[in-house]
């Protein structure tokens, strides 16, 4: 056993935090809105009684387990709670799940970013489990008279073997509500964990494949009203003037006007990137009725910046990869000098377009905004700086806003930027009516927060025995300058150079899924293997080579260097035993690896024949992420994100002519669909006892790699530029 | 604005909307049957598969005027307590991810195992094309309606 101290989150031990009746908490709840059965309703408490804020256990030894983190579909709505249950010791099939609302006061940290709800959650997750045991155990002590330690609890039994004495957690819980919470608790070993580590389901899958109402468009309340926005169509281009009579009298719509979203007093946080000032509100009985106001509106815009087009995007970062970086952003060696002696030299860029996130659940937000209370549910991957938001944009104190969170379809990044959430808090106050603000698919992929275009060049020194003696990296971005400068292959090689670049663009960017890792981990990994082959080595053993020097004798200060060399190696050796790496196969294959979100993934990558596209038939994929809560669902991450890769890197981009996106529906962005998904995806973990680390993202940057390695071995020639589809070889002759 | 009685999942049903209504939005907006998705509007993403007739079938391009007297399934109606054998294959598999796609991609498998019921693969794969996962659950996918199928 782990003694720490309660230090995490104190005041989520507070009692009586207003948690206790579920009084904020939305009735989303399973056994809320699943017709229950016979067992179900029996097995409802009475009572129930709060140990702290993340959980409650009834008379009946019933818990109910709250979620903290927002539900993009990455399943914390079921790990989280799993590792709370961990430690207080309670049956799965006794716990109830909720989704909590935005509680400062209570969680640290409600966000869903940057694969960090287990990692950063671990500790206090399992504190609130093995508070709430300790304090039950107490309880038990002081009702049987003997000493708490000899107390010991399983699935919700506490037993003290010497008396014979026995109790259900829910005999225990109400007087455990009277014990001081302790100052220091025991935690359970790492290996002695009975429901981490196990598979468990989906806890809204029934809701899911019964069609619940789970996500935020399906939010429906008494007296509300449906809104719509205007954005203007391009980039640039700011509101100007409109005509509204015509549409004011269409059938069902209550108001057309212009409004601002984000006047300019409002004190922005990160998660306003890509806020649009003004638009248009269409607000209206039904949907339908708003989407044909919406196309009857005309509306004039006006130019205010730089209309800009891809083709200018692609000109002005091709023109940044030519020129030196005034501070390089790390320098080890000599590269120039390493250049000139080198026996072979390799050289190659690579590019990807705009991507948009394209979440299966367009934008929306339901707000009530009074004079006295601003009420908000929805979608939102960051309720905590929406709100602080809304604190400056409705100019009311956080006291009076709730923000609760529906579940997700989908997130992706582009629920962290809650912009639209503001707007509908905005267009609800001017209403003084409950609205549920939809995006149309087009408002959607036309008003985003992209995954920024990007280009990197890189050039590779080899020594005659093909030793790597030099690497030079200089990569840039579209509002980001893409480049990890301590990343591998830094502290690997001698003489190393890494410059960065951003374009300062008008088109929106931001966070997508495993940022600019998605991109710059496909070509760092397919430049390695060009690399390898100009060494005339074995791609993996050529990988492993460079992890043996950055482990026995690295370069630079290894504190720097942002990956741990062994861990890093470990996964490729499992991939390497895994998929019998070096064995005779008729298949085309790739291997690939990359650290991101703490995590490291390995994979390797075999392609069908045939075609001018071959179809992805086998991945065989290695994960060190630490300790996995649930494997079954882990799994589901792992193979969402190599699909994610595969596919956008292949079929997706988003293209602009003068500022306008020229993609704004599924018939024109291509997304990967079944036929075109990899035929079976195989997931090893590393099993280290490690506390866990990122999940929902590292396994999508590897695989883009991985498929252009396979891709070459396929077809004979390197595919540089995404989306490789159309990635075509010139015409010769 | 007219009146249209609709059968849907088994039941007589009046609503009183615009003639060009899409019956996604009649069932969403009207009848509080929130289980059928909308994703694109434009017939491209299958999140709003229903059964008209047993057949799968758009909801999001659907008028309600063409309608008449045929009959319409959704998820809500698939089964009483989720116990269809497709709904419970996507249990076993844990398909979902964020599970915003899955009720139209269990209506259109449904409605692909009720005319094949021992799809190949590839048959599987050519019917499901119409509806995207953006989570990318599609290898749990075709392993649930292989088990649908055998179940």
């Amino acid at each position: 056993m782990t003694l720490v101290k309660t230090k995490i989150g104190r005041r989520a031990f507070i009692r009586n935090t207003g948690l206790a009746s579920g009084g904020l908490v939305i009735g989303f709840s399973w056994l809320a809105s699943c017709k229950m059965t016979p067992e179900q309703v029996n097995s409802l408490p009475d009572e129930w009684f709060e140990l702290n804020g993340f959980l409650k256990v009834g008379d009946n030894g019933m818990v109910t387990i709250m979620s903290p983190n927002p539900e993009i579909g990455q399943n914390v709505k079921t790990s989280m709670p799993m590792i709370v249950a961990e430690e207080l010791d309670v049956a799965w099939k006794d716990v109830l799940v909720e989704q909590a609302p935005l509680n400062t006061d209570i969680f640290t940290r409600q966000l869903a970013g940057g694969s960090q709800s287990i990692r950063q959650g671990w500790e206090s997750l399992r504190m609130a489990g093995a508070t709430a045991r300790h304090m039950l155990k107490e309880a038990a002590a002081q009702a049987w008279g003997v000493s708490a330690d000899e107390i010991t609890t399983k699935d919700g039994v506490l037993t003290h073997e010497a008396s014979g004495n026995s109790a259900g957690y829910g005999e225990m819980a109400s007087a455990a509500t009277s014990i001081e919470v302790p100052e220091e608790v025991q935690l359970k070993d790492n290996g002695s964990f009975s429901i981490i580590g196990t598979d468990k389901k989906n806890v809204d899958g029934k809701k899911i494949v019964t069609g619940k109402p789970l996500f935020g468009l399906d939010v429906y309340k008494e007296g509300m009203l449906t809104a719509m926005i205007v954005h203007p169509p391009a980039f640039g281009m700011k509101f100007k003037s409109m005509d509204t009579e015509s549409v004011k009298s269409m059938p069902g719509i209550k108001d057309v006007f212009h409004f601002e979203a984000y006047p300019e007093d409002v004190e922005k946080q990160w998660s306003d990137g890509g806020s649009i000032p003004e638009m248009v509100a269409i607000v209206g009985n039904s949907t339908w009725e708003c989407m044909q106001a919406k196309k009857a509106l005309n509306v004039e815009w006006e130019e205010v910046s730089k209309l800009e087009s891809t083709s200018y995007h692609d000109k002005a970062l091709a023109s940044l990869l030519e020129k030196a970086q005034d501070e390089p952003a790390r320098k080890d060696g000599d590269v120039d000098a390493a250049f000139k002696k080198a026996a072979k030299i390799v050289e190659s860029t690579y590019s990807a377009p705009y991507l948009a996130h394209n979440t299966m659940e367009p934008m929306n937000f339901f707000a009530h905004v009074t004079p006295e209370k601003a009420e908000l549910l929805g979608p939102i991957q960051t309720p905590e700086f929406l709100e602080q938001t809304l604190v400056s944009r409705l100019g009311m104190p956080a006291e009076k806003i709730d923000v609760m969170m529906t579940r997700m379809g989908g997130g992706f990044g582009r629920r962290l930027y809650g912009t639209f959430a503001v707007e509908a808090a905005a267009i609800s106050q001017k209403m003084n009516a409950p609205i549920k603000l939809v995006y149309s698919r087009e408002d959607d992929m036309t008003q985003g927060t992209y995954r920024p275009s990007y280009k990197v060049k890189y050039k590779a020194g080899l020594d005659e025995n093909g030793n790597l003696i030099a690497w030079h990296v200089r990569g840039a971005g579209t509002n980001d300058d893409l480049i990890f400068e301590n990343r591998f292959p830094a502290g690997a090689v001698d003489n190393y150079l890494a410059e960065k670049h951003s374009l300062e663009t008008n088109v929106t960017t931001g966070a997508w899924r495993a940022p600019r890792s998605n991109f710059i981990a496909g070509a760092e990994q397919a430049f390695m293997d060009e690399v390898a082959e100009a060494a005339g080595k074995d791609p993996l053993e050529f990988r492993l080579e460079l992890f043996d020097r950055a482990i026995n004798n690295p370069v630079g200060d290894p504190e720097k260097n942002d990956y741990d060399p062994e861990r890093y190696a470990g996964v490729l050796k499992l991939v390497k035993e895994k998929s019998n790496w070096g064995s005779e196969t008729a298949k085309a294959r790739g291997v690939a690896a990359y650290y991101c979100h703490n995590s490291y993934v390995a994979q390797v990558l075999e392609l069908e024949d045939g075609g001018d596209m071959p179809r992805v038939d086998n991945i065989i994929c290695a994960v060190d992420c630490g300790i996995v809560i649930n494997p079954l669902a882990a799994k589901n991450q792992i193979e969402g994100g190599i699909i994610d890769g595969i596919g956008h890197s292949t079929f997706s981009a988003l293209t602009f002519e003068d500022g306008k996106p020229e993609q704004s529906n599924f018939d024109t962005y291509r997304l990967m669909r079944h036929s075109e998904a990899p035929k079976n995806i195989e997931v090893h973990f590393v099993d280290n006892g490690i506390d866990p680390t990122g999940l929902g993202e590292p396994s999508l940057p590897p695989a883009i790699a991985a498929l252009s390695n396979a891709l070459y071995k396929a077809k004979g020639r390197r595919f540089y530029k995404q989306p490789f589809i159309n990635d075509k070889p010139p015409l010769v002759g | 604005m007219a009146t249209f009685t609709l059968n849907i999942n088994g039941t007589k049903q009046e609503v009183d909307v615009d003639p060009s209504t899409p019956v996604l939005w009649v069932l969403r907006d009207h009848l509080n049957l929130v289980g059928t998705k909308y994703g694109c509007g434009i017939a491209q993403c299958g999140a709003c598969t229903i059964h008209l007739d047993g057949t799968a079938t758009r909801a999001c391009m659907l008028t309600v005027s063409s309608v008449g007297n045929s009959e319409i399934k959704t998820i809500e109606g698939l089964s009483e307590e989720g116990d269809h054998p497709v709904q419970k294959a996507w249990l076993e598999v844990d398909v979902p991810q964020c599970g915003y796609c899955q009720a139209g991609q269990i209506m259109t498998a449904s409605a692909l195992l009720e005319k094949n019921p021992n799809p190949t693969d590839e048959e599987i794969e050519m019917a499901m094309n119409g509806n995207i996962c953006r989570c990318g659950t599609y290898t749990r996918i075709k392993k649930a309606v292989k088990l649908a199928a055998n179940s």
